[in-house]
């Protein structure tokens, strides 16, 4: 399997210009030139897959070595489809999703939109913009804590002083209502600029004359934006939305450094209820099925969602 | 050319490397949590590295990650630790899958024994299957949960008066638990000096172990039982007692009516902040951090003061403390095996004792002056003549894991009842218990 | 484009849009201002109600970061007088500095890794994008997809296979074996980007090198690899980002010897109670590189954020 696509472009390289070259063959070039990445891949990407599928269907346990690893067959995949506590996590993780994904587009698109104005200095106001979404989730989110403090933190502090709250009234990270909201803050405040980049993207990719001609049909502003600003965004837009629902459905280091999962188990999100069983509890077998599952429903979503994709961009 | 200046590199670090291998002096690493006694630790170490000639380096972790990160580290085989200040409960897992060296035949060698250490730190820290002679650490540092209250805040003619006022009894250290939580709700929202203050900072974390280790502490006095036979794992019952209901609600009431606000996710180091900070008029925490408390200028002194986690149908406290091990997977054995020689030295775990390390040697423990020689000596003696310790199973996390969910679930975010929690922890733990093939 | 055009917006609605932007800029600032400012408030400060926006600036965060310290005796004290400014802002509290904490070398670790594995990743993925690009390779695209979408993994998916592997080959908690898998993860995107750029460099040149006699691999070196630059630089920046910000795997995969900064900062505990200003200041030093670059090279950076995505 690994040689196939390499040795067939080594055998589709036309003989003409191979046999004009001094030196290598381009045949040759094309094996060592792909061969380190493919390997690469396959060593930390591809094997250690087949091996995860393989471990799902076991009782092993990689802090028991001693142990007798047996052959459960499906029984860990019964076992998290059925799990109640598991489709609560899933929920949390889905209402994470929903919520960051709105914010991010409302916001990114409106931002994107603006900066699109062309306004004097937009392009460091963007940079400045951008900056949180450079930066170590695991390092912001453990100080996002510190802001969220109630009665000390910045945040609890500037939403008192806007809306009279006491400000150790709240909450933000203790509370059942609040943590997935907060959460979400701290994700919108982060991935925000992506969307908006790509958003910016797609503005800039409209060309000129499609407004020109509109005006001289005398369509409204209004009905430009959504005869024409709109539906020629819509396909980078969508992008953003498979981009930031992968990473999001993956979110591990913000949430667990902010909330680590609690209180109770209302910011569990997948992943982090996922380390929990791989590497506190050390249930391999278990955990490896639960990432299967993972791995396949991400995996199924952004299928059929690239599908809907084409079929935006075709129009 | 660059591939060879990169090889003439590597072979001069492997040569430096095989030189530090071959010379006497070792480097040896010690991995325990990041807090009060390690630092003592480290001071008295030195005179260690006089004697020996080997170095000491320390890898001391803060207590939220300590367990994740080590067990890690034991569980990928790594060589990080040659010696580790393990928790309690790790010693089945760190006995049955390799991880710590049998100490047996060095303790026999070295004249070690451990009948001159306290008898429960050797069953807690050392011994796997539990009571057996079989030893895999050596009692480094015991520890129990105690509570710390404002000794002059107890003492002011204004306060004491209000609180006979409202509950018709002086205010003095709590003889039962439920006087306690009378006392904390006595002070929760009181104005102390112009600043509000509340009743006391309880164990609530969710992260790593915070919360069992809290609400252990109502558990064990209303007389909480893992297993109705030991050895049985029978918890039906046991884990679900009407006593085991009521002294959870008890907790729960706890941290609803008497906590300072925001203390959801809550452990040593929140506990020891509200404390040091007058927010609170009690809190609970390990008698590990008690010198320090003790040494602070601005809430220490004879502002403070120590009692022993009251009873309610019983004594009961929740243990803590380490013993310290050798990794099995360390290269210097020798040499970190010559530092448990000379730490099991009766001179040096009185120096240990101290300088703020809770040696359990008994030289020192019933010494005549060890009673006096600090205001929390004697509760801790009393509270180390009552403790109880969480599962001590190879599948110590996945219980402990379990606990701290359902736990949390109840008491911070309102899910379910106190007999619900309690029932479905039964089930997890019937599930891990069948995994093991106990059950 | 002439300044008649009626793309062009107004003037109103460009101070409209411009300081609705600005404002948002603002707003996003607040955070990373207080991360800084905390980081140069004594502890008291930084836990002080009302949030303290001016006070005296000290250097306590940073001294605490890079130290340790331990209460020490009076008699001590008194025997041994500070010798620096350091030890004068430690002493205040009655203590002493230690030794050096192990912020540097964590810090150290993730200048390592994250160098280490960005040429890796660049060096590995522009021989594969290159032959991606001018040789024709049957199924080439769905290898590319295939590629990009071992990024859809969570890490913590990942990350249980690897951590049995790296037991056995001894390669956890080691550099080498951080830089393998962050080379491995950011490939794909490297491959990516990077066969974009190639793709842009028309074939000619090559090919009139190739004529001048040149052998394929010289025309690679000598024409192809200077016409790519400017694609090569971004590509780094991403993988070096990634790199430099990753906690998942470093957290599972790492204990002490190759741990990198972003697990460690969130452990910074000060001497009995959490030290705010230290973790400021350990954020601070850590993001403060990336922020810098960021601005920097904002023109090849925010190109290369788009062009990886909506090339896809």
């Amino acid at each position: 399997m690994s040689e196939t696509p390499v040795s067939r472009a080594a055998r589709a390289t036309p003989p003409t210009v191979a046999r004009k070259i001094k030196g290598l063959s381009d045949r040759a070039i094309a094996w060592i030139f792909v061969a380190p990445t493919i390997f690469l891949l396959l060593a930390i990407n591809i094997f250690p897959l087949i091996w995860t599928i393989r471990l799902s269907f076991t009782n092993f346990r990689a802090n028991r070595l001693n142990r007798e690893v047996e052959w459960v067959g499906l029984r860990n995949y019964e076992r998290i489809l059925t799990d109640t506590d598991i489709w609560l996590n899933m929920q949390a993780t889905a209402h994470f999703l929903f919520w960051t994904i709105f914010f991010q587009v409302l916001i990114g698109f409106t931002l994107a939109w603006l900066i699109n104005k062309k306004f004097k200095g937009n392009d460091l106001w963007t940079t400045i913009i951008v900056l949180p979404m450079m930066l170590s989730p695991a390092v912001v989110g453990n100080f996002w804590k510190f802001l969220y403090q109630p009665q000390i933190g910045l945040f609890n502090y500037i939403i008192a002083f806007f809306t009279g709250k006491d400000p150790s009234s709240f909450e933000m990270l203790g509370s059942v209502d609040l943590a997935p909201w907060s959460i979400v803050i701290v994700d919108t405040w982060m991935w925000t600029p992506f969307v908006m980049l790509i958003c910016l993207a797609g503005l800039r990719s409209i060309p000129d004359y499609i407004y020109e001609a509109a005006e001289i049909d005398r369509a409204s502003k209004l009905r430009q934006f959504f005869t024409i600003t709109i539906p020629m965004v819509l396909p980078f837009l969508m992008l953003a939305v498979l981009f930031r629902g992968i990473e999001n459905f993956k979110m591990f280091d913000l949430v667990v450094q902010l909330t680590g999962g609690g209180p109770g188990s209302t910011t569990e999100l997948t992943s982090i209820n996922l380390k929990r069983e791989a590497f506190e509890k050390w249930r391999t077998g278990y955990a490896s099925a639960y990432a299967i599952i993972l791995f396949v429903t991400v995996f199924g979503l952004a299928s059929i969602y690239v599908k809907a994709l084409n079929k935006v961009k075709e129009r | 050319m660059k591939f060879s200046k990169l090889t003439t590199v590597s072979a001069l670090s492997m040569a430096v490397a095989s030189l530090g291998a071959t010379a006497q002096a070792d480097d040896l690493t010690l991995c325990w949590a990041a807090w009060d006694p390690a630092n003592a630790l480290v001071e008295l170490s030195k005179e260690f590295e006089a004697q020996s000639g080997h170095n000491m380096s320390f890898e001391f972790i803060p207590w939220p990650n300590f367990a994740d990160r080590m067990l890690n580290e034991l569980n990928s085989g790594g060589k990080l630790c040659d010696l580790l200040i393990g928790d309690s409960q790790w010693i089945g897992g760190g006995a049955e899958n390799g991880h710590y060296v049998k100490l047996n035949d060095f303790f026999d060698a070295e004249g070690i024994s451990m009948g001159d250490f306290a008898d429960a730190t050797v069953y807690a820290y050392s011994t796997w299957p539990k009571g057996t002679p079989n030893y895999y650490a050596l009692p480094a540092m015991g520890d129990a949960n105690g509570w710390f209250y404002r000794k002059d805040w107890f003492a002011r003619d204004d306060i004491r008066d209000a609180f006979k006022a409202e509950t018709g009894r002086e205010l003095g250290e709590p003889k039962t638990q439920k006087e306690m939580l009378e006392i904390a709700q006595f002070f929760q929202g009181r104005e102390i000096d112009g600043q509000t203050v509340y009743g006391a900072a309880i164990f609530t974390e969710r992260g790593s172990e915070g919360i069992t280790m809290g609400v252990t502490s109502a558990l064990y006095p209303w007389g909480f039982k893992y297993e109705n036979t030991p050895g049985a794992y029978d918890m039906e019952g046991a884990v679900n007692s009407a006593e085991a209901v009521e002294a959870l609600e008890f907790y729960k009431e706890f941290y609803k009516t008497a906590t300072p606000p925001g203390y959801t996710n809550s452990y040593m180091g929140e506990s020891l902040d509200a404390f040091k900070s007058g927010q609170v008029a009690m809190a609970m925490n390990w008698f590990a951090f008690f010198p320090g408390l003790y040494a602070d200028p601005n809430t220490g002194g004879d502002k403070i003061d120590f009692f022993v986690n009251p009873p309610q149908n019983q004594a009961g406290s929740t243990l803590g403390g380490q013993g310290i091990s050798v990794v099995a997977y360390s290269d210097k054995q020798d040499a970190a095996l010559e530092y448990i020689k000379w730490f099991a030295n009766p001179e040096v775990q009185q120096k240990w004792w101290d300088l703020g390390g809770y040696s359990a040697h008994k030289a020192v423990l019933e010494s005549p002056d060890f009673v006096d020689s600090a205001p929390f000596a004697g509760d801790f003696l009393e509270a180390m003549g009552a403790v109880q310790d969480f599962w001590q199973e190879p599948a110590y996390a996945e219980l402990l894991l379990a606990m701290q969910k359902r736990i949390h679930d109840y008491v911070v975010a309102d899910q379910g009842t106190a007999q619900e929690a309690l029932d479905k922890l039964i089930e997890d733990w019937t599930e891990t218990f069948e995994d093991e093939g106990k059950l | 484009m002439s300044s008649f055009s009626v793309t062009e917006p107004s003037k109103r609605s460009k101070w409209f849009a411009g300081s609705l932007v600005i404002l948002y800029a603002v707003i996003t600032m607040i955070p990373l201002a207080w991360i800084m400012l905390t980081g140069f408030k004594s502890p008291a400060d930084a836990i002080s109600y009302p949030p303290k926006v001016l006070f005296e600036p000290t250097l306590e965060g940073y001294v605490n970061l890079f130290t340790t310290r331990t209460r020490q005796t009076d008699e001590f004290l008194a025997a041994n007088p500070p010798e620096t400014w350091y030890e004068d802002i430690v002493r205040q509290y009655d203590m002493v500095i230690a030794g050096p904490s192990k912020f540097g070398e964590r810090f150290l670790n993730s200048v390592i890794i994250g160098f280490g594995s960005t040429f890796l990743s660049i060096f590995l993925g522009t021989l594969a994008a290159y032959a991606f690009s001018r040789f024709r390779i049957p199924l080439a695209d769905d290898l590319l997809f295939f590629i990009l979408s071992t990024r859809m993994m969570p890490p913590i998916a990942v990350a249980i296979p690897i951590f049995l592997m790296y037991r056995q080959l001894g390669l956890s908690d080691t550099h080498l074996g951080m830089i393998l898998l962050y080379t491995a993860v950011n490939i794909s995107l490297a491959v990516w980007l990077l066969k974009g750029f190639i793709d842009e460099i028309p074939r000619e040149y090559e090919e009139a090198a190739l004529i001048d006699g040149y052998t394929r691999f010289q025309a690679f070196y000598k024409v192809v690899l200077p016409q790519a630059a400017t694609g090569i630089a971004s590509t780094a920046i991403f993988c070096l980002i990634f790199a430099w910000n990753e906690y998942a795997f470093a957290v599972l995969l790492t204990s002490g010897t190759a741990q990198t900064a972003p697990p460690f900062i969130p452990t910074i505990i000060g001497v009995g109670g959490l030290d705010w200003p230290a973790v400021a200041a350990g954020a601070t030093i850590f993001l403060l590189p990336v922020m810098i670059f960021t601005v920097a090279l904002r023109k090849h950076l925010l190109r290369g954020i788009t062009f990886g995505a909506v090339r896809k």
